[in-house]
């Protein structure tokens, strides 16, 4: 699961470089401060728990930071490889759905057609009498 | 687990389902798709409006208001934005949900055709630069109704940008000064829609639908050229008549098709704009000028009570009238945008720059879209002034009022009667009798063919104007009647027989000889007073204009002010039927 945050915490970082605003901020000295991880724990709703994980994600970061050792003054970026390639369009015909079945399975708990959602960010509105 | 699911459902009047998502909120709106609650809604928030202006300059300085908005519409398309489930309001939950809405992992977006269309046919109605090329990004936050974690959205580079809104204010005492007024629109982007959580708080758990989840959007964001409630929401439904017009959104606002978030600060003129906040999820314009108001009134007391105000994001309570703020939202939201790598710069051209040999399915041509733009609402506004010597204010309620136009036109295709007339019994008698009890026009019991012949009736002179009144009251009670068969049961046809009608007024000036005198000393009320009574007796049948003509008993009493007015009540200041007064309901007394 924190695999996930950490590659998140490196787009940002990647984001930063290109224009983006983002408040993690590239890391350069290699050591994350408390603030970051908070901020990265409540952006990706992960925990990271121990000083080991965060170890990890400092390793992972040192590892992507090799491409900035990779010099692009004067490279125009891209967006996608596929950035020169026409945008097909679809006309505007109902093709898919109703297998509302099939989705759910994918969920551990079900109310009647309803995903019942994971607990996370959602603050449940207090029942008011 | 599917059991006791069930019995909820059937004790489901007490589940309390309080729908929170951020998108919308889908309440009951106003049942009768009215926009203001009628003349009367207008007139308070007119006032508000002018109490507003007035606590503005409370203060040691005064304060400026100034409003931006960002406003959700949803596209009218029969598919999604980027998948080909289906766009519908009201369906089983899920079940228009394909494996893309649901992000399951390996799908793809595929652009619609239409989304595309609609968004440039918008922007150019709406004075836009439509972007030749543009570009597609993801947005990222965490929520239950997401389930890719971003949506797919234009920041960078949108389809349309720098364009204009122009919308106009009634203002004055009767709501008779039109002001025009013009805001900016600083781009229009094509985004995804989420998908609809719903808090069971009964059980504290929280439920999905992701139907909604990936309908395309148009996002227009409105510079802040507004400075109160009732601007805004004057320009929001300016907006909506626009797509409407267009057939790019249906834009009904209570079924979450336009939502609306405003941005709202105060200053002291001439000195830098204060700190900002956020009104979201407006769902209806009367509590979006409600909230707008509110938010401005509570800065200003904020400030000159020398705390200050938090760049928040704030949500408007309608059961309080005020706003308060969001509890979600701890520091800065960082949505971590990226472009979204799947989908390459959507490209789109005019005559000029078309390919050769292009696949016509796979380009879109400004230039032809142009050509299918519709009249738009400021357009058909001018042409009722012009065609039918209306003046602009009443030009504004037609069109404002959902079905009147049309009610309006079909009127004047089936009478004889004069446009003026026309508009006045359309815009009087008819909305009165709506407003009155809180009917939309598609509910009218009075359809647009028994209203052309009452007026035809009317003009020809069969009938009084009060006796018109009468009649329209009756067919309001009995649908199926024609106006025809009520007069004639009524017996409401005007009196044809001069002599009888100079008996009568003889009579009655003889029953009355304080009111003759009265007249006599030069009393120009007095000779309202006898008409009225003549009126009276012959349960509206007599011509008021042909009781003027009545030689007096006597050689000294003349008709002090010979109009040929016809006046409802006695000393009325308007000639033609008074707003929102009923006939009396006791005409129906016989002489």
């Amino acid at each position: 699961m924190w695999a996930r945050a950490v590659w998140l915490g490196l787009r940002a970082s990647v984001g930063g470089r290109r224009g983006f605003t983002s408040q993690a901020g590239p890391q350069r000295s290699g050591r994350i401060t408390a603030e970051v991880i908070e901020h990265l724990e409540r952006l990706a709703l992960v925990n990271f728990g121990s000083q080991e994980a965060v170890a990890s994600l400092e390793k992972a970061i040192a590892f992507a930071d090799r491409l900035r050792a990779v010099d692009t003054d004067g490279v125009e970026p891209m967006d996608s490889v596929l950035e020169d390639r026409c945008l097909y369009l679809r006309s505007d015909n109902v093709v898919e759905g109703n297998c509302a079945e099939e989705l759910l399975q994918n969920s551990c708990r079900v109310v009647e057609e309803y995903f019942v959602a994971p607990p996370g960010n959602i603050s449940l509105p207090k029942l008011d009498k | 687990m599917a059991a006791p699911v069930l019995r909820c459902c059937c004790s489901g009047r007490r589940w309390a389902f309080a729908c929170i998502d951020r998108g919308s909120r889908h309440g009951r709106g106003a049942p009768t798709g009215s926009w203001f609650c009628g003349k009367r809604g207008q007139r308070s928030v007119a006032q508000q409006l002018l109490s507003a202006a007035q606590k503005l300059r409370k203060g040691e300085h005064e304060w400026t208001a100034v409003v931006g908005l960002e406003i959700h519409a949803q596209i009218s398309s029969n598919s999604k934005l980027f998948s080909g489930s289906k766009v519908h309001f009201a369906a089983p939950p899920n079940s228009l949900v394909s494996f893309f809405d649901a992000s399951l992992p390996g799908t793809l977006p595929v652009l619609n055709r239409r989304c595309v269309e609609a968004a440039v046919m918008t922007g150019l109605a709406l004075n836009c630069h439509i972007n030749k090329k543009s570009l597609f990004d993801r947005k990222h936050y965490f929520y239950a109704d997401l389930p890719a974690g971003y949506q797919i959205t234009q920041q960078r580079l949108p389809i349309a940008v720098n364009g204009s809104l122009a919308y106009s204010i009634c203002t004055g005492k009767k709501q008779s000064q039109v002001i025009s007024k013009t805001v900016r629109i600083k781009q229009i982007q094509l985004e995804q829609d989420s998908g609809k959580t719903l808090h069971d708080d009964f059980r504290s758990q929280t439920l999905i639908d992701l139907n909604r989840a990936g309908i395309g959007l148009l996002e227009v964001v409105l510079e802040p050229d507004m400075s109160c409630g009732e601007e805004a929401a004057t320009a929001v439904r300016e907006l909506q008549l626009i797509l409407q017009a267009l057939g790019t959104s249906q834009a009904i606002m209570a079924d979450g098709q336009l939502r609306v978030d405003a941005n709202i600060s105060v200053h002291h003129p001439g000195e830098p704009l204060g700190v900002r906040t956020e009104v979201k999820n407006l769902n209806s314009a009367r509590f979006l000028a409600k909230a707008i108001d509110y938010e401005i009134q509570r800065q200003i007391k904020e400030l000159e009570n020398g705390g200050e105000i938090l760049n928040e994001t704030r949500s408007f309570d309608y059961k309080l009238g005020c706003t308060v703020p969001m509890r979600d939202k701890e520091g800065k939201q960082d949505y971590r945008f990226i472009p979204e790598p799947n989908l390459p710069p959507l490209v789109i051209y005019d005559s000029a720059s078309l390919p050769a040999n292009a696949d016509p399915q796979q380009v879109i041509n400004i230039d032809r879209i142009r050509e299918q733009i519709p009249e738009l609402p400021s357009v058909t506004r001018e042409k009722l002034v012009q065609q039918y010597g209306m003046l602009p204010e009443h030009s504004l309620t037609l069109l404002n009022e959902v079905g009147l136009l049309e009610f309006f036109q079909n009127v004047i295709k089936e009478t004889r009667a004069e446009p003026k007339k026309v508009t006045s019994w359309v815009l009087n008698t008819f909305l009165g009798f709506l407003k009155q009890e809180n009917l939309a026009v598609s509910e009218s019991p009075v359809t647009p063919s028994a209203l052309a012949e009452l007026l035809n009736l009317l003009d020809r002179k069969a009938i009084s104007s009060a006796a018109a009144k009468q009649v329209f009251e009756e067919l309001w009670r009995n649908e199926g009647k024609t106006p025809a068969q009520i007069v004639s049961e009524k017996q409401l046809e005007l009196m044809q027989d001069r002599e009888a009608l100079e008996q009568l007024c003889h009579a009655v000036m003889e029953e009355h000889p304080q009111v003759v005198m009265d007249m006599k000393k030069g009393n120009p009320r007095a000779i309202n007073k006898l008409i009225g009574l003549v009126r009276k007796a012959t349960l509206n049948r007599a011509d008021p204009t042909a009781m003027f003509h009545v030689p007096p008993p006597d050689a000294e009493a003349e008709p002090v002010e010979a109009d040929g007015r016809e006046r409802h009540t006695p000393a009325s200041p308007h000639p033609d039927p008074a707003p929102r007064v009923l006939p009396p309901r006791d005409q129906q007394r016989r002489p």
